[in-house]
């Protein structure tokens, strides 16, 4: 079949310092590790079979819906559900009053969130009561029925509010290990990174730059709505079929609400239509379960659109305040920062995002002198915590925007300025860590800065301006009259896996036996697949590891332990380590039986260096010593195992001091942008896109991964924002019609390179990849808006009223 | 009320359909065709495209009586649509393995779709390829901004859109190619 050029080519050129990765085992095994396989679930997802939470059903089932809080902050006098209950068509109604223990919150690190409101709702959207109905549109209208007296209480929206004296206090009586070292009861976390003495170093900078910026409140805007099914079991226990990040996470803390023991609540991942961190906290999960022991009946939930809006936790918006210094020679001298991030009423892993955007909160560049702060404050906004890049995103939009205005002052190319900063392995981070891997942070400047640049005028034609090609597009707003180009560059750093001390573990039982005449390999573990293609590595994996063609790969349930969440980049990391190490175990054991049954038969198997190939046994010289059917044929082999990456450290609470993370990514990009100065218009012309993967386990899903990120990236520079009203605290555009995620006509080509230095400490020297493309998207495009109109621009998501004047 | 329609080519009945109740529902719930999707279901991402009688049309902002008497294609009957296109006979009986979905028939939109990694969490796919194939039914060479134009109403969150870009111009490609 034809392929044509495509325009997203994998390419590699030069050859920077660091070694790739070699493989011996598996390397002439088809389909495994470095190959871009295609994804196990393909034909299922395109012909739509594919059952995601939301397609379940169930003979019997009911439908779930949630009543939420019409205002962000009140107290809660009455609730009378009686007319809800005397529906025709509803099985249940429960408040707070009917649940079933004594545990009514959960939270992921703080169990400061409740089940159902109890006497108070702290944000716009909190759940208040639960409805079961034989029809959802009856379990809606049973809801609206429900009457609610609310009696609304002051609102704190952001720090001077928070903070004053007289504040009101979002949370009181916290018991939370942060309590002790913040300044108030409304910041929940707080974390300084101290690293040698930035204000005598300030003395000697002989330019400074200062600004201070403000990042606009993201969704992950995952288009599979939160859902699932809760099915009542035999034995009093409840089986959830959920669309989650990570099964085990949801499992402890949903069973001590539900007043059961662990092992009576079974969980089986459905298909998940997208994540972002979105999924990290529970939504439905614990409501739906409820329902199901309350009514005895299998109880879905499917949230709408308006509801997802409400139903998860966001980007948390941040006010970051920078203070560049640089010597004429255009040396960093120094860094002093105040990054504020708005945790809104609950915890949910405000505190993990804090860690990250103080101790990641200069970039990738060496500076001897930091002084940093970070905070997450509780207020009456709406819950922020996990979004891919987490906390480290919001960081790079302002640093990157410092580095353009230092280099500016210095007089230095701002990409040259950059590589002359850039830190490199061995660099000491802010933290006090060494960077004991490739940090190839010039030479990704370098390759974005050499890729072809995208012709100019390209709307022009022979038949007159293309309007698809010009800012306004089809709305015909310009021909080409007032549009004017710009060029901005960014690069960020993001760490890969769970931090600051945080066992981090996943679990692989693999499986080998005959199946058919053949040898299969099994492949369970409880690693959501959320479309980021980590089923697809799996097979890969063992398909390497144990030279086999047959690869299944089980579905995600609790009955194998944790795999971790799927988030901070980790999975491939992670549960890739625990499948290749379990894969090197059933080898040995393979290995072992072999020797068993044939090893009198040849010398060599009395060798070290034996090998699976192309389901044999062969010597590394290639000599083939026997079938793995005939040596596995009787004797399945199996192993579960749990397996680490190296362990880190908290941070210091007072100095920010401590080895806080396990592998550090990067990736920087170019934007291309046109602006139409008339009417505020942007349309980004192209995002390139230099990454270092480590190790590209497949190709097709790294760019595709890198790609990804980088539209995530564009949304959030130039559309995308929930905008929350200042006077009540309440969400204004929950909807796609009024918050725009980026269409195929809004996102431009990306054409990416990717680099692979090898990471000694990582499974085949891979480096996580999911994230670090989305860090460094955003100030690119800022700065290219910045560099064709000339303006400052402190503030993301950029608006036409900010490129007219008219804000 | 009761519904009839003809989905994917054959005549459907819905019963006890509440009026309110869109084309979606009675397609994901009623008949258990679920492969349209339900990302947004206010006619603004596009995941639960389906032809009504050849044309385009979001299912959630169909009332589902507004279906009655007519003709709806959707995802999962796709590779017949475009295998009738083609010219081809019904689509073939052989075995599939009801894990994977191996030894499927799928259209070529569909095949590319897979090939060209255009799919990720793939909530998106069913409504992308339904509006690409009626694209590359009207629009067999198309350039990349027809593609884009034709598929601005089809949001994706995974992809930043470049291996939908690929998978689309895969298609045409190889239709070109076998016409």
């Amino acid at each position: 079949m034809p392929f044509p050029k495509l325009s997203t080519a994998f390419g590699q050129g030069g050859t920077p310092t660091g070694v790739p990765t070699k493989i011996t085992q598996g390397s002439r095994t088809r389909g495994g590790v470095g190959e871009s396989t295609l994804r196990p679930d393909g034909i299922l997802k395109v012909t739509g079979e594919f059952a995601y939470s939301s397609d379940l059903w169930h003979e019997d089932m009911l439908w779930g819906q949630i009543l939420r809080s019409t205002v962000a902050h009140a107290e809660i006098l009455s609730i009378d559900t009686s007319e809800a209950l005397a529906t025709p068509g509803v099985y249940a109604v429960m408040t707070y009053d009917d649940l079933p223990t004594e545990v009514r919150h959960y939270g992921l690190e703080i169990q400061d969130t409740p089940v159902l409101a109890h006497g108070k709702v702290r944000h716009h959207g909190e759940p208040v009561a639960i409805v079961a109905a034989d029809h959802p549109e009856i379990a809606r209208r049973a809801a609206a029925k429900i009457k609610v007296e609310y009696k609304e209480l002051p609102i704190v929206t952001g720090e001077a509010s928070a903070t004053a004296p007289d504040a009101v206090l979002v949370h009181e009586n916290r018991t939370d290990r942060y309590i002790g070292h913040v300044p108030h009861p409304n910041i929940l976390h707080r974390q300084p990174i101290i690293r040698g003495n930035a204000e005598q170093a300030a003395r000697k900078a002989d330019f400074v730059v200062r600004g201070e910026y403000h990042f606009g409140m993201q969704d992950q805007a995952f288009l599979g709505p939160e859902s699932g099914l809760a099915v009542p079991e035999e034995d009093g226990g409840v089986h959830l079929h959920i669309a989650t990040q990570w099964l085990h996470s949801d499992l402890r803390q949903m069973a001590p609400v539900l007043g059961l023991p662990p092992e009576k609540v079974r969980m089986t991942l459905a298909g998940v239509g997208g994540a972002f961190g979105g999924r990290e906290d529970l939504s439905m999960q614990i409501h739906a379960c409820l329902l199901a022991l309350r009514t005895g009946k299998p109880v879905k939930i499917v949230y709408n659109r308006f509801e997802s809006f409400f139903g998860h936790v966001h980007r948390h918006p941040a006010t970051l305040s920078y203070e560049h210094g640089a010597t004429r020679d255009g040396r960093l001298t120094h860094v002093r920062a105040r990054i504020v991030l708005d945790g809104g009423a609950y915890a949910s892993a405000s505190p993990a995002v804090v860690g990250n955007a103080a101790s990641l909160g200069v970039g990738p560049y060496e500076v001897d002198h930091v002084d940093i702060e970070a905070l997450a404050l509780y207020t009456n906004n709406p819950p922020c915590g996990a979004m891919r890049g987490f906390g480290a995103v919001q960081a790079c939009f302002a640093y990157e925007a410092q580095m353009d205005k230092l280099a500016d002052a210095v007089g230095m190319d701002r990409v040259e300025f950059r590589r002359l900063n850039a830190m490199s392995q061995g660099s000491v981070m802010p933290t006090g860590q060494r960077v004991d891997s490739p940090a190839p942070v010039a030479e990704l400047l370098r390759r974005v800065k050499a890729m072809p640049m995208p012709p100019e005028r390209q709307w022009e034609s022979s038949e007159g301006a293309d309007v698809r090609q010009l800012p306004g597009g089809l709305s015909n707003t310009t021909h080409g009259e007032g549009v004017v180009r710009g060029v901005g560059y960014a690069v960020g750093i993001k760490n890969v896996g769970f931090s600051e001390g945080f066992d981090d573990y996943s679990t692989a039982r693999v499986r080998m036996e005959v199946v058919a005449g053949e040898p299969v390999a099994t492949v369970h573990t409880a690693m959501a697949e959320v479309g980021q293609g980590g089923v697809t590595v799996l097979a890969q994996i063992a398909r390497t590891e144990l030279g086999v063609a047959r690869v299944t790969i089980h579905p995600a349930d609790t009955r194998v332990g944790s795999a971790g969440s799927t988030s901070a980049s980790r999975q491939t990391y992670v549960t890739g380590g625990a499948v290749k190490h379990a894969c090197e175990l059933v080898r040995e054991k393979v290995l072992e039986l072999g020797r068993r049954k044939f090893g009198s038969r040849h010398p060599a198997w009395a060798t070290a260096g034996l090998l699976l190939e192309g389901g044999k046994v062969v010597t590394d010289g290639g000599e083939v010593l026997a079938d793995l059917v005939d040596v596995v044929r009787g004797e399945a082999v199996e192993v579960e195992e749990e397996w680490r990456h190296r362990p880190t450290e908290p941070f210091d609470p007072r100095t920010g001091q401590g080895d806080g993370h396990v592998q550090y990514s990067f990736a920087a990009h170019r934007a291309v942008v046109e602006v139409d100065t008339e009417l505020g218009l942007v349309k980004v012309i192209e995002l390139a896109c230099a990454q270092d993967v480590g190790k590209a386990l497949n190709p097709l899903s790294v760019a595709g991964q890198i790609q990804g990120g980088t539209a995530q990236g564009l949304g959030i520079a130039v559309m995308e924002e929930i905008v929350v009203d200042p006077r009540t605290a309440k969400v204004r555009n929950p909807s796609f019609t009024d918050y725009l995620i980026p269409t195929i006509l809004d996102t431009p080509t990306i054409p990416v390179d990717v680099l692979e230095l090898a990471d000694d400490h990582a499974p085949y020297g891979l480096r996580g990849v999911g994230e670090a493309p989305t860090l460094s998207s955003t100030p690119a495009v800022l700065a290219a808006i910045r560099d064709a109109t000339g303006l400052e621009l402190n503030r993301t998501p950029v608006r036409p009223e900010h490129l007219t004047g008219t804000a | 009320m009761r519904v009839n329609l003809t989905v994917n080519g054959r005549p459907q009945q819905a019963d006890d359909v509440w009026e309110g109740e869109s084309l979606l529902y009675v397609l994901r719930e009623r008949l258990g065709l679920p492969g349209s999707k339900n990302a947004c279901e206010q006619g603004e991402c596009g995941s639960c495209t389906v032809r009504l009688d050849g044309v385009l049309v979001c299912s959630c902002l169909v009332a589902a009586g507004q279906a009655e008497g007519r003709e709806v294609v959707t995802v999962e009957g796709l590779a017949d649509h475009a295998g009738q296109r083609a010219g081809g006979t019904e689509s073939r009986t052989g075995g599939t393995d009801p894990r994977t979905g191996e030894g499927t028939e799928l259209s070529p939109i569909q095949q590319a779709f897979i090939d060209a990694g255009a799919v990720q969490c793939g909530f998106c796919t069913p409504g992308l390829l339904v509006a690409a194939d009626e694209m590359l039914e009207r629009n067999p060479d198309p350039t990349d901004e027809d593609i884009r134009e034709a598929l601005s109403g089809n949001l994706c969150r995974c992809t930043g859109y470049e291996k939908i870009m690929d998978a689309v111009r895969l298609a045409a490609a190889r239709q070109s190619e076998g016409s």
